[in-house]
């Protein structure tokens, strides 16, 4: 007997796949099925961080309903991943945060826009919160570089640690000793195929989304998303160093390094979560967890917003309205780190230490380790 | 919408591997063709559905493939699988067609894979398709479709009007628009055998046939292939045989497909209702001994048998769908399996005895066997003496069914009188028989398939344009 129905449910399903194994070519998620017999909650959750939700096993499904047998594999799995979201949370008072995931989110990003902007109104005169700044040092009249690093960094390292707590969980549960982390081969080998989303392809030949034609959309919106999102994560840290190591003042120039990421990251970040969302809304309703929308659009739209506020700065910075659109970029990118831990992000971090486990075990089947 | 009152040049009547590879052959040699096929669209393809490697000839090893079959080799199997009922002539043409199927296949867009997990004896011979059967449906309706070729969905055809071996037009009835007359220059005929037509399976098994499983989908009733013998094909194949396994008796009537199989009886002994055993279990290896239990259990009474065997075993064969029902005590398990407890005892007792010792190894015929017991048990014969006891019931599955069109070279039918049909032709399962006249290779009918679905087509085609 397994914790929660769902679990029930992807057990029944792992045992039909186990007797049939015609899907172990298309991902990795049946391969790591067919080195166990028996399956404990742990296991069942391991596979499903490990499920890149591409579809192709339901399309090419015997089984597949209006079958009695009634496999559906991505669909249990993507429950089964969300239910375990919510289980490794950290801390526990906080998993409630899955369950009206969209509301939670979009709650929290309007609370810390306007924090920013009333914060702003409070500290600033009028004249400052709505003049015209440029040169070195512009931004930092809204807001001393100093107050501005300590939010964002106390920010980041509070989502770092509740991200670090939930991994721990999720090791623990998947039954894995401490220190197998120490494996650089299996880390390196989950590193190339999280970065190229290896198994986000149906095995070679793309995504089933709205109908049962594969296609590449999903990869290269996910890959436009996610290395835009690398891209501006890079402008920030590069931004930082300058302030730091070389006292040069933010904004930069457009053809300064962090610019020139920020841009680049920037429209990844914009095209992408677009084009994630419109894949998302047009794919077959029977492959998707039809609660988890809330959580993934939120997700997506935390992005989307990040990146349209920040070109947007980058672009009317010279007006008057750099005011407003800083406190409004600062707000959401402030919303975007607190919320990490509680909601869509988590899946990258999930499944990347899934595809470190299925590395390692990989390399023991086949050395016999 | 497909326009109907339109003349096709080929219409193509089933929706499986052959049918599919015939639709695509003759749509690449320039024709215009219709695919009508009897089930719903979830349930194209007939058998194909729960294939998942296809054996072809190939003089090196490949990507996926470890190591050369030649043709010769290819046609010695086959000719011992079939004990020679085969056409010699038409089996090694498709022999050598198959070379080059590996690669027509991959242009039509199915993938490759090796061999599965727990099917390591196939990886020389058979090439696997990536996603199993279904997927490799899923390419060919897609290339058919990008084509332009017409498919029709439960579309049944109930009758077609053929004139001196020459076929004019079929009838067809469509759920929603009734029945319609369909007219074309030529006829292929890939609608699969009669195995899922239990009253046609009664005239050659009586009632047994009402215990028979039926591992593919209801759909294969055969109706095509008894109206071409009803006007004037000639037949090919034993009417009364099918390819039948030993799977589990909890399985679904219908398409249960491959995962309901039992591997497991060398693992242990095979008793019927009074709870006797019947057979060597020990006779062959795989595959051989997979193909006979169907035929074994479906002459016992009731048309049951359990698999027994003990908890030592339980990881030597691959994991099952339904799980092995238990008993602390064998008079335990013979209550759960309602077999008469003292019966039971006493056949495992017996057999215990008979047990010889041996070296035990699953993968060659090893030296232990029993003495002094009928029926023996030649080979891997261990007591089944440690608790819990563990069985699986099992009954006939029916894979598919050896009756067919008599066929030439160019897949086309030949009529009673021996004469060539004038513009029909048949490919797959409905003309099977031809080839395969007995026994199983694995992943043989998928070969018969592409093999002559692609020349029927493109013969077909070739027809249609003179």
């Amino acid at each position: 007997m397994h914790g929660t129905r769902i679990l029930q449910e992807a057990d029944r399903l792992m045992t039909v796949c186990n007797s049939c194994r015609y899907c172990e070519g298309l991902c990795a998620v049946f391969p790591a099925m067919e080195m166990r017999r028996a399956f404990s909650d742990g296991d069942l959750n391991y596979l499903a961080n490990l499920c890149h939700a591409c579809g192709a096993c339901y399309t090419d499904c015997q089984f597949s309903p209006p079958h009695e047998f009634n496999v559906n594999v991505p669909k249990t799995l993507a429950v089964a991943r969300a239910e375990s979201y919510a289980a490794y949370a950290w801390p526990r008072a906080f998993s409630g945060a899955f369950a009206r995931n969209g509301l939670v989110i979009s709650l929290i990003a309007a609370l810390s826009v306007a924090a920013f902007i009333f914060g702003f109104a409070a500290i600033n005169d009028r004249g400052v919160l709505t003049g015209i700044h440029t040169g070195p040092g512009a931004f930092y009249k809204l807001m001393p570089h100093n107050a501005m690093a300590l939010l964002f960094g106390a920010a980041l390292l509070y989502a770092i640690l509740a991200l670090v707590m939930g991994v721990r969980a999720f090791w623990r549960d998947i039954g894995e000793p401490a220190g197998m982390t120490t494996d650089a081969r299996s880390l390196l080998q989950a590193v190339r195929d999280a970065g190229e989303l290896r198994y986000l392809d149906g095995g070679g030949v793309g995504c089933f989304n709205e109908d049962d034609h594969p296609t590449d959309r999903r990869k290269l919106y996910h890959h436009l998303t996610f290395y835009g999102f690398a891209l501006c994560f890079a402008a920030t840290c590069v931004g930082t160093l300058y302030h730091y190591l070389l006292a040069r003042e933010a904004p930069y120039a457009w053809w300064d390094l962090p610019v020139v990421l920020g841009t680049l990251g920037g429209i990844g970040l914009v095209v992408g979560p677009i084009g994630l969302l419109s894949e998302k809304w047009k794919r077959d309703r029977v492959l998707v967890d039809a609660q988890q929308m809330g959580m993934d659009t939120a997700f997506i739209l935390m992005l989307f917003l990040t990146s349209v506020t920040g070109l947007a700065l980058l672009l009317w910075r010279e007006s008057a309205a750099m005011g407003p659109l800083l406190a409004l970029h600062l707000g959401v990118v402030f919303a975007l780190f607190i919320t990490m831990p509680y909601g869509k992000f988590v899946h990258g971090i999930y499944r990347f230490v899934a595809l470190v486990r299925y590395a390692r075990e990989r390399q023991m089947m086949v050395h016999g380790e | 919408m497909v326009d109907l009152t339109r003349r096709f040049d080929v219409l193509v009547i089933g929706g499986g591997n052959a049918a599919l590879c015939a639709a695509i052959s003759a749509r690449r040699a320039g024709a215009s063709v219709l695919v009508l096929e009897g089930a719903p669209k979830f349930y194209r393809g007939g058998n194909t559905r729960h294939t998942r490697n296809m054996r072809c000839a190939h003089d090196a090893a490949t990507e996926i493939l470890t190591g050369p079959y030649t043709e010769e080799e290819f046609w010695k199997d086959l000719l011992l699988v079939t004990g020679g009922q085969t056409d010699e002539e038409l089996a090694r043409f498709m022999i050598h067609e198959s070379k080059d199927i590996l690669n027509w296949i991959v242009e039509q867009g199915v993938r490759w894979q090796p061999s599965l997990g727990g099917t390591l004896s196939l990886g020389r011979t058979n090439s696997f398709f990536l996603g199993g059967g279904r997927a490799m449906l899923n390419a060919l309706y897609r290339t058919a479709e990008e084509l332009g070729v017409d498919i029709l969905y439960d579309a049944e055809v109930i009758d077609l009007v053929i004139e001196d071996g020459m076929f004019l037009s079929a009838q067809l009835k469509q759920p929603v628009g009734g029945k319609t007359e369909v007219r074309a220059s030529t006829l292929v005929g890939a609608a699969g055998g009669f195995e899922a037509n239990i009253e046609w399976l009664k005239q050659y098994w009586g009632e047994a046939a009402d215990n028979f499983l039926i591992r593919g989908t209801p759909y294969n009733r055969g109706t095509i292939l008894k109206m071409l013998l009803a006007k004037g094909v000639q037949e090919i194949g034993d009417p009364t045989q099918c390819h039948a396994v030993a799977i589990d008796a909890r399985a679904p009537k219908f398409d249960g497909g491959i995962i309901t199989r039992h591997d497991s009886v060398v693992f242990g002994i095979v008793v019927n209702r009074h709870a006797e055993r019947f057979y060597d279990e020990g006779e062959d290896i795989w595959p051989k001994r997979y193909a006979i239990w169907g035929r074994l259990v479906a002459a016992q009474p009731d048309q049951i048998a359990y698999i027994i065997f003990d908890s030592t075993v339980v990881t030597s064969f691959m994991p099952t769908l339904f799980p092995p029902i238990a008993g602390a005590t064998i008079a335990e398990l013979a209550g759960k399996l309602e077999l008469d407890a003292a019966a039971l005892e006493k056949t495992i007792t017996e057999f215990n005895a008979a047990v010889q010792p041996g070296t035990f190894d699953h993968t060659n015929l090893d030296d232990c066997a029993t003495q002094g017991i009928t029926p023996p048990k030649t080979h891997w014969a261990r007591k089944i003496d440690t608790p819990p006891y563990l069985a699986y019931p099992v009954r006939p599955g029916i894979t598919f069914t050896y009756l067919g069109t008599r066929v030439n070279r160019e897949a086309r039918m030949l009529m009673k009188d021996g004469k060539p049909s004038a513009n029909m032709f048949a490919a797959g399962e409905i003309m099977a028989g031809n080839v395969l006249g007995k026994g199983y290779a694995a992943g043989i009918g998928m070969t018969i398939g592409s093999v002559f679905g692609r020349v029927a087509g493109r013969e077909a085609a070739k027809n249609a344009r003179n």
